[in-house]
């Protein structure tokens, strides 16, 4: 028995089945990112204001990380570069919110689509690069690219950057919390729109591509064009985080967009779990707690602030190797494996590697998500 | 006319540095094909090492040959224990691994020595060279730079070209598996390879510290010219990296001197999307040869 | 002085059986010929000597020491000379850099030296500045072979050498790789498709079929039994 978009039921036999297969994710994703947001929603009405702050920049970390894994996990191009696609969709929404009055969607979807159309400018040339010389193009991105309003001050701020007035929030809800609902509302949108994506023609076009480029072009794959398309993607999730970002800081400043950004957002993506959606919620969940864990850790030791926040980053750079050298498929990747051992285990001697399918589809926690990855997952829900 | 001699001879001087980091980065990937994002830290930490040993007392090139074996050192153990084991499997693992040296490096720089500025001495003048009236934009420290990087550059011209060694470390780069169906010991080749990239990043790390003063990041942004000079001139060459070098000392030079220099990270950025446009593996890269 | 005593030797592919419990000695001073149809395992045996592939069980010994579980690197310089199919020509080197490339392991006075394997292929000499991407195949095989020979390895496993060989140059080579075989006291091992022209220099003939040994026995008599050349070896 099937569940369709539309609800009714198919029944076997007769002229076949309507599979409908192109809703079925959607409506996963929907279900998942629904379940995950009512989810966040308790969370977030529990705790204090200074933790939905965190939990907001948990989901704008999640969302950049999100498409970065999209663009060097499943479309196989490595970018250091995504901090200044959101510094790109950070000062389109930030111009907007400052000197319009267009509703917050509206300014945050012209943020997207200017970091978008930043991506498929980007895209153009890097799609013709290669490893280093990706790396090395999208790393000059990062350095060079915040310099621009620094050295335009009078358009966008220089130094000081641009002060975003925070929307007004309904009587009796804390101002932080609105703010965060509307950064989770808005990340659960892109996310389920990601995974629906990767889910599509596009995604398999991306897995094609980043495997074996000849092999793509033969079964007629233009990969010029799905490599940059991944871009344009990927720019889109950075810009919708930038705009975000300058919404719930009320502010959008160069610094804030420094190398160190890009750097720590693929730092994310590979210990949460390289072309995973639900990977880059634990990467999220990493690049925000673990400042404040190591400054736990150090002062617990007794360190002056200074020393803290080197502890900090020694940690940081001890587990990044750690992960790489242990476990390379990150968080997620393990509790994939974990899982398909647990589901191996409780369906008896006899089950087959097959069972494994329906275990992975249930995920707790974090919406809009369903596994980027394993040709393996693909072949089952196929089959279901 | 006098500011562009002078613009220049910056450009040459700052270019002779990107160069030779430049140079270490091609050495780590012809040799192992991983990108060695540390080797700006690398550098840092060994002219931290020397700095210290010239605070008590020791000669200046007494503590550049100990931060020269230290940079050999600290190479060699990377590639052994760490880098060894990514060398295989996705390209991306490497590139992370790096940056967590990287990032343990200066952490611990910053842990060991704290974050305030040190100054390293440069033990030549660092005034211009008077030529008639006019005093150039090239002192006898700078003199010293360009050749002590031209010697270094003639030396690894020697052993690659003119050496067994050299020969063994090629053959290494270019098919693992014949060479070690030739009896050569491939995995101490790759060993040496970092461990040559460390000795000549901690030259360049003692080379720019008297300028811009010792601090944990000093060789952040001297990496990245570095890195785009190799990206430039083609991972696969040398003279490459000598040449990225320098056109992008000079390019930084003129778009800082004349254009500002908040530009000049821009123009560094120009720079790379142009010769990539035009050369996708860089200016040098033969098409076709077997490592791209 | 004992060559090379393989016992029992197994090797996988997966779950394929490519090698079952082969044995065999090859004497100093003497070649041994493997032969038979394609697949029948010959170049698994050669890579499983050299350890480019792991056996699952059995020996090799050379000369009293166990090769078995050692790196490549470490058999190749106990005097184990390997020529393999692919040949394995460096092309980014010149023909002289792979020939001097094949000696480097060895001690200076022991290696051999460059006119003595110009000698057994001139054509090298001719081409010995160019890039080893300029030969030709034949010229390329010469090349393995040539640098095999550099180091003076007391062991010389070959792989087919005849294949892209012209007719005359593969004779040439068959006769001095005998005569060298004697006046050097190399173990030789070879492995050849042309059965005919390897059994007439080899003294002892080992045949495979589907990974496992038919017969060990003296070349002559191999060649005497038409039953088992039609079977095995196609002629």
């Amino acid at each position: 028995m099937t569940i369709v978009a539309s609800g009714r039921t198919v029944t076997s036999g007769g002229c076949g089945r309507r599979l409908r297969l192109p809703h079925q994710p959607m409506l996963r994703h929907l279900v998942l990112a629904l379940g995950g947001a009512l989810m966040l929603f308790a969370v977030t009405s529990a705790v204090g204001p200074y933790t939905d702050y965190q939990i907001g920049q948990i989901g704008i970390d999640a969302v950049a990380i999100a498409g970065l894994t999209l663009l060097t996990g499943t479309s196989g191009q490595i970018s250091l570069g995504q901090g200044a696609f959101i510094m790109v969709g950070a000062y389109g929404a930030g111009m907007l919110f400052v000197h319009t009055k267009l509703p917050i969607v509206l300014a945050l979807s012209l943020g997207v689509l200017v970091s978008a159309a930043a991506g498929v400018l980007i895209g153009l040339p890097a799609s013709r690069l290669r490893g280093p010389y990706l790396a090395g193009m999208t790393l000059a991105l990062a350095i060079g690219l915040p310099a621009i309003p620094v050295e335009f001050a009078s358009v966008f701020g220089g130094e000081q950057g641009l002060t975003v007035t925070p929307p007004v929030p309904p009587t009796g809800v804390d101002p932080q919390r609105w703010l965060t609902w509307i950064v989770l509302v808005a990340v659960l949108v892109m996310l389920v729109l990601l995974g629906n994506l990767v889910r599509s023609r596009f995604g398999r076009a991306f897995r094609a591509v980043r495997d074996d480029e000849v092999a793509a072009a033969i079964s007629g794959i233009s990969v010029g064009r799905t490599r940059m398309v991944a871009f344009a993607v990927s720019a889109a999730a950075a810009g919708l985080a930038g705009g975000l970002l300058g919404l719930s800081t009320g502010g959008v400043i160069p610094d804030a967009f420094s190398v160190g950004l890009s750097i720590s957002l693929l730092a994310g993506m590979v210990l949460g779990g390289t072309g995973s959606i639900l990977g880059a919620w634990w990467g999220a969940i990493i690049i925000v707690y673990a400042p404040q864990w190591s400054t736990t850790v150090s002062s617990g030791l007794g360190l002056r602030q200074g020393q803290s926040s080197n502890l900090a980053l020694l940690f940081y750079g001890l587990v990044l190797i750690v992960v790489i050298l242990v476990a390379p498929d990150g968080i997620q990747g393990r509790l994939v494996r974990l899982w398909e051992l647990v589901a191996r285990r409780m369906r008896g001697p006899g089950a087959g590697a097959g069972d494994g399918g329906t275990g992975s589809e249930t995920r707790a926690g974090g919406g809009g998500s369903a596994d980027l990855e394993t040709e393996d997952q693909e072949t089952r829900e196929a089959a279901t | 006319m006098q500011r562009f001699v002078d613009l220049t001879l910056n450009g040459v001087t700052n270019g002779m540095i990107y160069a030779v980091v430049a140079l270490a980065l091609v050495l780590i990937w012809r040799s192992t094909g991983v990108l060695n994002f540390a080797q700006g830290a690398m550098a840092m930490f060994t002219t931290y090492i020397a700095a210290t040993l010239i605070e008590h007392h020791a000669s200046y090139w007494l503590a550049i040959a100990v931060a020269m074996g230290a940079g050999a050192g600290i190479g060699a153990v990377a590639e052994r224990v760490i880098v060894r084991r990514v060398e295989t499997g996705p390209a991306l693992n490497p590139v992370i691994v790096a940056l967590g040296l990287l990032v343990v490096l200066e952490a611990l720089a910053g842990i060991i020595w704290g974050g305030s500025l040190r100054s390293f001495p440069a033990y030549f003048s660092q005034l211009g060279v008077m030529v008639g009236h006019s005093r150039l934009a090239f002192s006898y420290f700078d003199l010293y730079v360009v050749v002590s990087i031209a010697l270094v550059l003639a030396g690894l011209v020697v052993l690659f070209r003119f050496t067994s060694l050299g020969l063994r470390m090629r053959a290494s780069a270019f098919a693992p598996d014949v060479a070690r169906m030739l009896g050569i010991r491939v995995g101490r080749m790759f060993t040496l390879g970092w461990a040559l990239a460390g000795v000549v990043g901690a030259l360049a790390g003692a080379l720019v510290a008297p300028q811009l003063l010792l601090s944990p990041n000093y060789m952040d942004a001297i990496f990245i010219y570095g890195f785009t000079a190799a990206v430039v001139g083609g991972l696969q060459s040398p003279l490459g990296a000598v040449v990225g070098g320098l056109a992008l000392g000079l390019t930084l030079a003129y778009v800082g001197g004349y254009l500002g220099s908040t530009l000049e990270a821009l123009g560094a950025l120009a720079v790379l999307m142009v010769v990539l446009m035009a050369r996708p593996r860089g200016i040098f890269t033969r098409v076709g040869e077997r490592r791209v | 002085m004992p060559g090379l005593a393989v016992t029992g030797l197994s090797v996988d592919y997966g779950h394929v059986a490519a090698l079952v419990d082969v044995s065999f000695e090859a004497e100093p001073g003497a070649i041994t010929a493997v032969l038979g149809a394609n697949g029948a395992g010959k170049t698994t045996l050669l890579r499983a000597l050299t350890g480019l592939v792991r056996s699952r069980s059995g020996s090799v010994r050379w000369r009293d020491t166990e090769l078995t579980g050692r790196s490549v690197e470490e058999v190749v310089r106990c005097g184990v000379a390997h020529v393999p199919e692919g040949r394995g020509v460096i092309e980014e080197l010149t023909v002289e850099e792979n020939l001097r490339l094949g000696s480097l392991w060895r001690r200076r006075r022991n290696r051999r030296g460059f006119d003595e394997v110009f000698e057994l292929f001139p054509v090298l000499e001719e081409r010995r500045s160019r890039h080893a991407s300029t030969l030709s195949g034949g010229e390329r095989q010469a090349l393995a072979i040539a640098r095999a020979l550099m180091a003076r390895p007391e062991a010389l496993l070959l792989d087919e050498p005849s294949l892209g060989l012209a007719p005359i140059v593969t004779g040439q080579f068959m006769r001095r790789l005998a005569s060298l075989s004697r006046e050097e006291g190399l173990t030789v091992v070879l492995v050849e498709q042309n059965a005919r022209s390897a059994l007439s220099i080899a003294s002892t003939a080992v045949v495979l079929n589907l990974g496992r040994v038919v017969v060990v026995d003296r070349a002559e008599v191999v060649a005497a039994d038409v039953q088992l050349r039609h079977h095995y070896l196609g002629f």
